[in-house]
């Protein structure tokens, strides 16, 4: 089995605090891996070590069998084949959207300005951002903008899509369109790492689920054992805390 | 001969008034070169003293870096703790007794404003590449840009908005501070107030000359950074575009959600 990322025995420290203990995750071609666990158990650390907004302490990740801390390892390239998708949305403001999908696919690929401007429009059609190409992020909602920023991604052609909780910090009547674009997304066949609060997404898009617990995966499994017959006494309480205030609706 | 203050003033003005528009317009020239090349300079040092050390650059790499950084410093600290008319006469002076070069009297003001300047505004960079949001270097850097390419397309652009003001202040400095040069005999407004000044021993109505011109160029100079910044920050409003082929926009299909969320009543 080819695996385009593969993470092994990963440690993180921030000074004196082990954040990240022995993480062993591998994704083949195609997965859609939801990653949830409570706050502050490293799932968002995991993400950035992937693409190396962090630096790892110790351990390996291969890109397709190839460690990434190699000296002379071209970082950028594989940034561009590895992308992300922020809570926060990290769009430039000081360009439009238009701008904001065009100056990677420029700057890292070297497309030309026209066949840029091609792929940005049909990206920002997908997610339905056409009409607003010329706006800047400071004119656009929260969900608008992270619909921009997951465009902004898909312009460079990744392989593998990391989101951090993408839908996070919006208005909860913005998160529907944001996570369809998303189901969209993994539907065509892109791979994708999600850390997300959002249960049901998981339980019907994701292929497996990862659960996070203070550092370590506690437990990676099909979203069927992960939320019908988790073998773990700490995904159950997990869930439970999650999904308890739902169930009155039941 | 006049006896009236203003009397004396347009006297000196007859007199004296194509000296002082050439000194008028080398102290423009001085200041607006020096403003320039130490913007330039302070933008190099900034960017390249923020430059990341990452694990897999080579040791050669990341001790050149080091190196540099340390000069960097060297460099600001020195010529932020020294006073622009002492370094006006040790590089001159030093430069004519030591290396043998003579070099002309605008060349070195130039030289001298334009390194002083870069000391000041690579701090005003760096404090301005600092405050702009994180994210926006991790936004940039996820699509796979280098340091350079993150620095020039993204932080620069806006950290250069940000210290607009403190670059304004700095300009407004250089037209007054380049008076010091006199003490090299730059041919500057400051030096021609007191060529002026000199024959008839009319110091204050020279002077005053000089204070109202420089006034008159300080306030410009503002009024017109100011109208840049505006500039700077575009238009109010966006126009929206047409949706080309709305019906493969995900959203124009708008089945109902599966993920109706909390905020949408709870599922039925
Ligand atoms: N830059 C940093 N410096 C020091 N500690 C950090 C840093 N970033 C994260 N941490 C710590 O690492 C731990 C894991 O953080 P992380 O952001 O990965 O959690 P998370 O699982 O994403 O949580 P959340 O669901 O709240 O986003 C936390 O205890 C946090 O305080
Ligand atoms: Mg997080």
């Amino acid at each position: 089995m080819a695996y385009n990322i593969e993470v092994h025995h990963l440690r993180k420290d921030f000074g004196p605090n082990t954040v990240l203990k022995c993480i062993d995750l591998a994704v083949s071609p195609g997965d859609v891996v939801c990653i949830i666990g409570a706050s502050g158990s490293g799932k968002s650390t995991l993400l950035r070590c992937i693409n190396q907004l962090e630096q790892h302490t110790d351990g390996t990740i291969l890109f397709h069998g190839v460690d990434i801390k190699t000296p002379g390892f071209r970082i950028a390239e594989y940034r561009a084949r590895v992308g992300m998708v922020f809570q926060q949305f990290n769009l430039f403001y000081n360009m439009t959207a238009l701008e904001n999908c065009v100056v990677g696919q420029m700057k890292v690929l070297s497309r030309s300005r026209a066949q840029s401007e091609e792929k940005a429009k049909l990206y920002l059609d997908k997610v339905g951002m056409l009409p607003f190409s010329n706006a800047k992020p400071r004119q656009l909602s929260g969900g608008q903008k992270q619909r921009v920023a997951i465009a902004r991604a898909l312009c460079m052609d990744p392989e593998v899509l990391l989101f951090d909780e993408p839908t996070s910090a919006l208005d909860p009547e913005m998160v529907g369109d944001v996570l369809e674009v998303m189901q969209e997304l993994a539907k065509s066949g892109l791979t994708m790492l999600v850390v997300t609060h959002e249960m049901a997404f998981a339980k019907d898009v994701a292929h497996r689920v990862v659960f996070m617990d203070e550092g370590v995966i506690a437990e990676d499994d099909t979203p069927e054992v992960i939320f019908n017959n988790p073998t773990q006494q700490r995904t159950k309480e997990f869930l439970r805390r999650i999904l308890r205030p739902k169930e009155p609706s039941a | 001969m006049p006896t009236t203050f203003f009397g004396w003033v347009s006297f000196l003005i007859e007199r004296y008034g194509s000296l002082y528009l050439k000194g008028t317009a080398n102290t423009i020239l001085v200041a607006i070169t020096g403003t320039i090349i130490g913007f330039a300079i302070g933008l190099l040092v900034a960017v390249v003293r923020t430059i990341p050390l990452r694990d897999e650059f080579g040791i050669v790499k990341k001790v050149m870096i080091k190196i540099a950084r340390a000069l960097l410093v060297i460099y600001i600290e020195v010529f932020r703790g020294t006073p622009m008319i002492v370094q006006a006469m040790v590089i001159f002076y030093g430069a004519q007794q030591y290396l043998g070069l003579d070099m002309p009297v605008t060349t070195a003001a130039i030289f001298i404003i334009s390194i002083n300047t870069g000391a000041y505004m690579a701090e005003i960079i760096r404090g301005g590449i600092i405050s702009v949001d994180i994210g926006q270097t991790e936004g940039a850097h996820s699509l796979g840009m280098t340091h350079w390419q993150t620095m020039s397309n993204v932080v620069l652009p806006q950290a250069i908005r940000n210290i607009m003001p403190s670059i304004g202040n700095e300009f407004v400095i250089n037209i007054k501070d380049s008076s010091v040069l006199n003490v090299i005999s730059v041919f500057e407004l400051f030096f021609t107030a007191k060529s002026a000044a000199g024959t008839y021993y009319k110091y204050f109505e020279a002077f005053f000359i000089a204070a109202v011109i420089y006034l008159m160029l300080t306030f410009t100079t503002t009024r017109i950074l100011r109208y840049v910044e505006k500039k700077m920050d575009g238009p109010e409003n966006y126009t929206m575009l047409p949706c080309l082929h709305a019906d493969i926009s995900v959203l124009a299909k708008r089945k109902p959600s599966l993920y109706s969320h909390k905020g949408k009543g709870g599922g039925n």
